[in-house]
């Protein structure tokens, strides 16, 4: 692929918070995201997994420009976003959507679903309120909340689950973006209403060659929906691959724990009991030396894991930061 | 009463008032648990399942307006108990909850040894030290180290929390442990390590567990038998190989589809509308607008049928 | 509009909510009623003035209905003008004198006797003023000669400061002696209940000189509510309160607990040196003698009750509130639906006014409304203090003269309780429809 294909890149990029002690005083940084490097190209999907505060939810925030990197790059359509002043990054914002993981508090409760959806069109400068119910009504016709009158003058607490998440999606969609940030979008859902979301969003993305970053913690949802997989561990991309070899194949000692600790529905899982890395994650604050994962992991190798970060490397497909493919 | 159950519910009801009018949350449940099993409650949200943990341990709130149906725990009848005597010999003696989101409802003043060996003081009017000894042993089962006893709930993480609301209900050394979502806000690998405690515990103690449970996949991890709950009834009560592999009632079926499985590349398929509202539920069988083999006869209250062992309350397995 | 028809309905099923409601509806009914019934500048010239304007009414009178509960009527005020036509008068013009004859008969009909008697002569001369006699004639046909001189343009006869009089009613006081039967031996001193005249004969020594008279019986019992030490009608306070105090409990609520809750947004949303600013502020100002600063102000300054209700919004702006908002925010801050209003791009401004502060109406709503009676009840403490306005008619103002003047060790009574009753009544319809709402916003409060 060529340069001019990327949408969105992610170069070497740090988000630290600083710790302070009694409100001030330098107490060390929580390192959030330390070196996360990729490239997201125009109308694809990746996927990003991760357990909570692996870094995948400082990583999202920091591409929608929320929160400011402490070194490395976002760079969107060419552009570095951190150049941006007020005007640019609103322009920026409208062209990333954003599906929050729960629908309910993702919606203020004062507004009605019109007023909800409108916002995003008031604040982007559409004056005339007819152009705007105009795009309300057709946004949700395509999360399939029709007939539209039936919810635009409804309060989110009125709503199922699934119709929430569906007026997130379309305020997410309204101002027609280029890149869908998805954080968690059906982890509070219903196993049944799941399926319909993921399903809609999926509909959504080939209909208008979207790109989609979908963040989760659960593997047996990505299969469905995205084309590259992620995983993140303790701050650090561990392994990049497609998705279906990552299914059949992972190769990062993580990566497989995860995989091992995934259930399908089976009665002979209640026979069996499961193989899980010892211990938990480590502080962002002081993460261990070398591989982050060294302590956990099963297969580490003594005096290399331990003592040397590990880069990138390449097995089959896969990008591993791991050295068991040196 | 047969004991060779150890729960065995009848046709348990309990309805609450509200400003709209009665809620039926749990209306009619039934089911059966055997000695060191585990039942799996599924259901979807609001279908009633956390009321039927409220229901069987008589933490009711006050707008109740119909509490009744009957409960066999190891043979006797506890329904008809007085509050005292259930507070002295069920609720925490022999039937204990770990409560949905535990590991965020310890208290965050007091010592988590402290916590965990309260209910041994409360109901087995054992010593301090005693109570104390009797949590280090529960810490070991669920695997929490012994020097935490002294720790406090906020320098333990999510996990460890969780494994301390479990010891919490297990260290009056209960029949029955109702597990209420243990698992709903924990990560993948800390839910599998969850799992796998509550596996060796069924094992090694005499202890049976209600998993009330939203999340399909993860609830086979423990499931000796399933229930599924729907709208405040229950519409299947099986076991759990028959279950997971050939569900019976159509709203089972629709559900094991709707789970996106890791290993298996089938498509899931979710189900159309919406559970009807608890608050005036629908004649008849309550799935029947979403059911794609719907008949005439579904208008009327299905029977529970009995399927090889199978309770289904669906009109397609009466003969 | 849905949600104010749903607040309304929720309301009815708070019985002391909507007694309540019905109790402020009828207070600013009430005051509205009082300000067209009686504007403002009749009521400050009627409240400001002396004896000229009240000369009709008796000194620190009962209300009118303590009667309903007393078995011997007290008795009320009565007056007659022969200005205006009241008795008979009769002129007669002969030999350049104009002999005029004025009679009051009335109906005397309580056995307690009159506060006072007073006439109030009027007469139009040129050179040579009139020369009056007066005299009673009683139910029982006694004649009293009450006595005879001369009247200038206006002349006022008080019975009470005549010591001849009262020798010649054998040391009785006038407004006594006239009233009961003569020589009395009873220790129960009675008025005596019937028909009464007063008769005065003038004569005036000029064509067209002439004279009129107005005769008060001045009771004890005056008015619906009564009447203070300047025999000022205290319903006219009691009116004129009502929007006084509605006016400044409103104002003063309102202006602090909205700019209080603006503050503290902006104070949460933009945190850093804002926040620290505001909270430094507070903590000072949390510590500042509230009363005494009243006090000085009032005291160097200006008594005015806006003056007082500047600095008490201006006092109250950075208090202790900010601290309770900023933490409602603090949580909203976090909430999902903002940071979803930052990444669609919505400025802070619109975040901190479109998203943030209507999350907390729902509790600034039932804090606002019982925030009112307690600024109504701090304007009344001001003016006992000695803060209260110099003009204004107000219950804090009634209560204040109340004191001054031994009203409680008198046992005039009505004239403290009449506006503290009052003030209880604002008070308790306000609070009980703010705990009512405070449970329906914020569900959380109700009942377990």
């Amino acid at each position: 692929m060529t340069t001019r294909d990327v949408l969105l890149s992610i170069q070497d990029l740090h988000v630290w918070f600083e710790l302070r002690r009694f409100g001030f005083g330098h107490a060390g940084y929580v390192k959030a995201v330390d070196g996360v490097t990729f490239d997201l190209h125009y109308g694809e999907t990746i996927a990003i997994v991760g357990e909570s505060g692996c870094g995948k939810t400082s990583l999202m925030k920091t591409i929608l420009g929320i929160n400011k990197p402490t070194r490395g790059k976002v760079i969107f359509d060419n552009k570095d976003i951190s150049a941006f002043h007020a005007e640019d990054l609103r322009l920026y914002r409208s062209k990333i959507g954003y599906v929050q993981q729960d629908p309910f508090g993702a919606l203020a409760p004062f507004m009605n679903i019109q007023r909800i959806l409108e916002e995003p069109l008031i604040i982007n400068g559409i004056k005339d309120p007819a152009e705007r119910e105009r795009r309300v009504r057709k946004v949700m016709e395509e999360v399939r909340l029709s007939p539209p009158d039936d919810f635009l003058h409804k309060y989110p607490h009125m709503l199922s689950g699934g119709q929430q998440q569906r007026v997130v999606i379309a305020r997410a969609i309204i101002l027609e973006p280029q890149l869908v940030v998805a954080d968690e979008p059906v982890s509070m859902l219903d196993a049944s209403v799941r399926v319909e979301i993921l399903k809609l969003l999926r509909g959504l993305q080939e209909k208008y060659k979207l790109a989609v970053i979908y963040i989760t913690h659960d593997l047996s949802t990505v299969r469905y929906f995205s084309e590259r997989v992620f995983v993140m561990y303790a701050g650090n991309v561990v392994e990049k691959a497609p998705v279906n070899s990552i299914v059949h194949n992972p190769k990062h000692p993580y990566t497989q724990a995860l995989m091992d600790a995934t259930s399908d529905p089976d009665a002979d899982n209640a026979l069996k009991y499961r193989e899980l890395p010892a211990g938990e994650p480590p502080s962002l604050v002081n993460p261990p030396s070398g591989c982050r994962f060294h302590p956990r992991c099963p297969q580490r190798i003594e005096n290399l894991c331990d003592v040397e970060e590990p880069q990138d490397l390449q097995a089959d497909d896969h990008l591993v930061a791991c050295w068991l493919y040196k | 009463m047969p004991t060779e159950n150890l729960l065995s519910i009848k046709d348990l009801v309990l309805h609450f008032n509200t400003q709209k009018g009665p809620v039926q949350a749990v209306d009619g449940v039934f089911f059966d648990l055997g000695y060191k099993e585990a039942v799996v409650v599924l259901g979807e949200s609001g279908c009633g399942k956390s009321s039927l943990a409220k229901a069987l341990l008589r933490l009711l709130p006050r707008n109740v307006s119909k509490y009744g149906g009957q409960v066999y725990l190891e043979g006797n009848e506890i329904m008809g108990m007085d509050e005292e005597q259930f507070r002295q010999n069920i609720r925490w003696v022999r039937m204990s909850l770990v409560p949905q989101a535990a590991m965020n409802s310890l208290n965050p003043v007091l010592k988590v040894g402290d916590q965990v060996a309260e209910p041994m003081i409360v109901h087995h009017g054992v010593k301090k030290e005693e109570a104390y000894n009797q949590a280090a042993k529960m810490f070991q089962h669920v695997g929490v180290p012994v020097d935490f006893l002294d720790r406090y709930a906020f320098e333990l993480s999510g996990g460890m929390r969780q494994r301390v609301a479990i010891a919490m209900a297990l260290v009056t050394a209960p029949a029955l442990v109702i597990l209420d979502e243990p698992t709903s806000a924990l990560d993948v690998l800390t839910q599998a390590n969850i799992f796998n405690v509550l596996k060796r515990l069924k094992k090694e103690l005499e202890v049976s567990f209600v998993l009330i449970t939203h999340d399909i996949a993860t609830s086979s991890e423990l499931a000796d038998r399933v229930a599924v709950m729907y709208a405040g009834q229950i519409v299947e009560v099986s076991d759990a190989h028959r279950f997971f592999s050939e569900p019976l009632h159509p709203y089972s079926r629709m559900l094991m589809a709707s789970v996106p499985r890791l290993r298996a590349n089938v498509e899931p398929e979710f189900i159309t509308g919406q559970p009807p509202s608890l608050l005036n539920p629908p004649k008849g069988c309550r799935f029947a607008s979403r059911c794609p083999k719907r008949f005439a006869k579904c208008t009327e209250e299905p029977p529970v049928a009995n399927v090889d062992g199978i309770q289904v309350k669906c009109w397609l397995y009466t003969s | 509009m849905k949600s104010i028809r749903s607040f309304f309905s929720e309301l009815t099923h708070y019985p002391s909510a909507f007694v309540g409601l019905v109790m402020i509806i009828l207070l600013f009914t009430f005051s509205i009623y009082t300000v067209f019934a009686l504007p403002y500048n009749d009521a400050i010239s009627l409240w400001r003035g002396d004896e000229n304007v009240w000369y009709k009414t008796p000194k620190t009178a009962q209300p009118a209905w303590v009667n309903w509960f007393l078995k011997d009527d007290l008795p009320e005020t009565f007056s007659f003008s022969s200005a205006d036509g009241d008795g008979v008068k009769t002129e007669e013009y002969s030999n350049e004198t104009n002999k005029i004859f004025i009679s009051f008969p009335f109906e005397y009909n309580s056995k307690d006797f009159p506060q006072e008697v007073s006439i109030y002569f009027t007469s139009e001369f040129v050179q040579k003023e009139p020369f009056v006699s007066v005299k009673v004639i009683t139910p029982d046909g006694r004649e009293i000669k009450v006595g005879s001189f001369t009247v200038g343009r206006t002349h006022t006869y008080r019975f009470s400061q005549d010591q001849k009089l009262q020798r010649r009613l054998q040391g009785n006081t006038p407004e006594k002696g006239i009233f009961m039967l003569l020589p009395s031996d009873t220790e129960q001193l009675t008025a005596v209940p019937g028909q009464y005249e007063l008769q005065i004969e003038a004569v005036a020594f000029e064509e067209n000189s002439t004279v009129d008279a107005e005769l008060i019986i001045f009771g004890k019992v005056y008015g619906w509510a009564g009447t203070d030490h300047r025999r000022r009608d205290i319903g006219i306070a009691l009116m004129w309160g009502a929007p006084i105090a509605l006016t400044f409990g409103l104002l003063t609520a309102l202006g602090t607990t909205v700019t209080t809750m603006i503050i503290a947004a902006f104070g949460t949303w933009y945190g850093g040196w804002v926040d620290e600013v505001i909270q430094r502020i507070t903590e000072v100002n949390l510590v500042l003698p509230f009363l005494s600063i009243l006090i000085m102000v009032g005291t160097f300054y200006s008594k005015s009750l806006w003056v007082m209700l500047l600095c008490v919004i201006a006092l109250s702006i950075f208090g202790g509130a900010i601290k309770g908002f900023r933490a409602v925010f603090l949580q909203i801050k976090e909430a999902p639906y903002v940071e979803a209003a930052r990444a669609y791009g919505a400025s802070n401004m619109r975040i901190i006014m479109q998203y943030l502060v209507p999350r907390i109406i729902p509790l600034l709503i039932p804090q606002l409304v019982i925030l009112i009676p307690s600024n109504v009840f701090l304007e009344a403490s001001l003016t006992l203090v000695g803060l209260g306005d110099p003009v204004l008619p107000t219950w804090g103002k009634l209560i204040y003269d109340g004191v001054r003047n031994g009203a409680l060790v008198q046992g005039q009574y009505y004239w403290v309780l009449e506006p503290a009753f009052i003030l209880l009544i604002t008070g308790l319809s306000f609070a009980m429809v703010g705990f009512s709402m405070d449970r329906i916003f914020n569900p959380r409060l109700r009942g377990v």
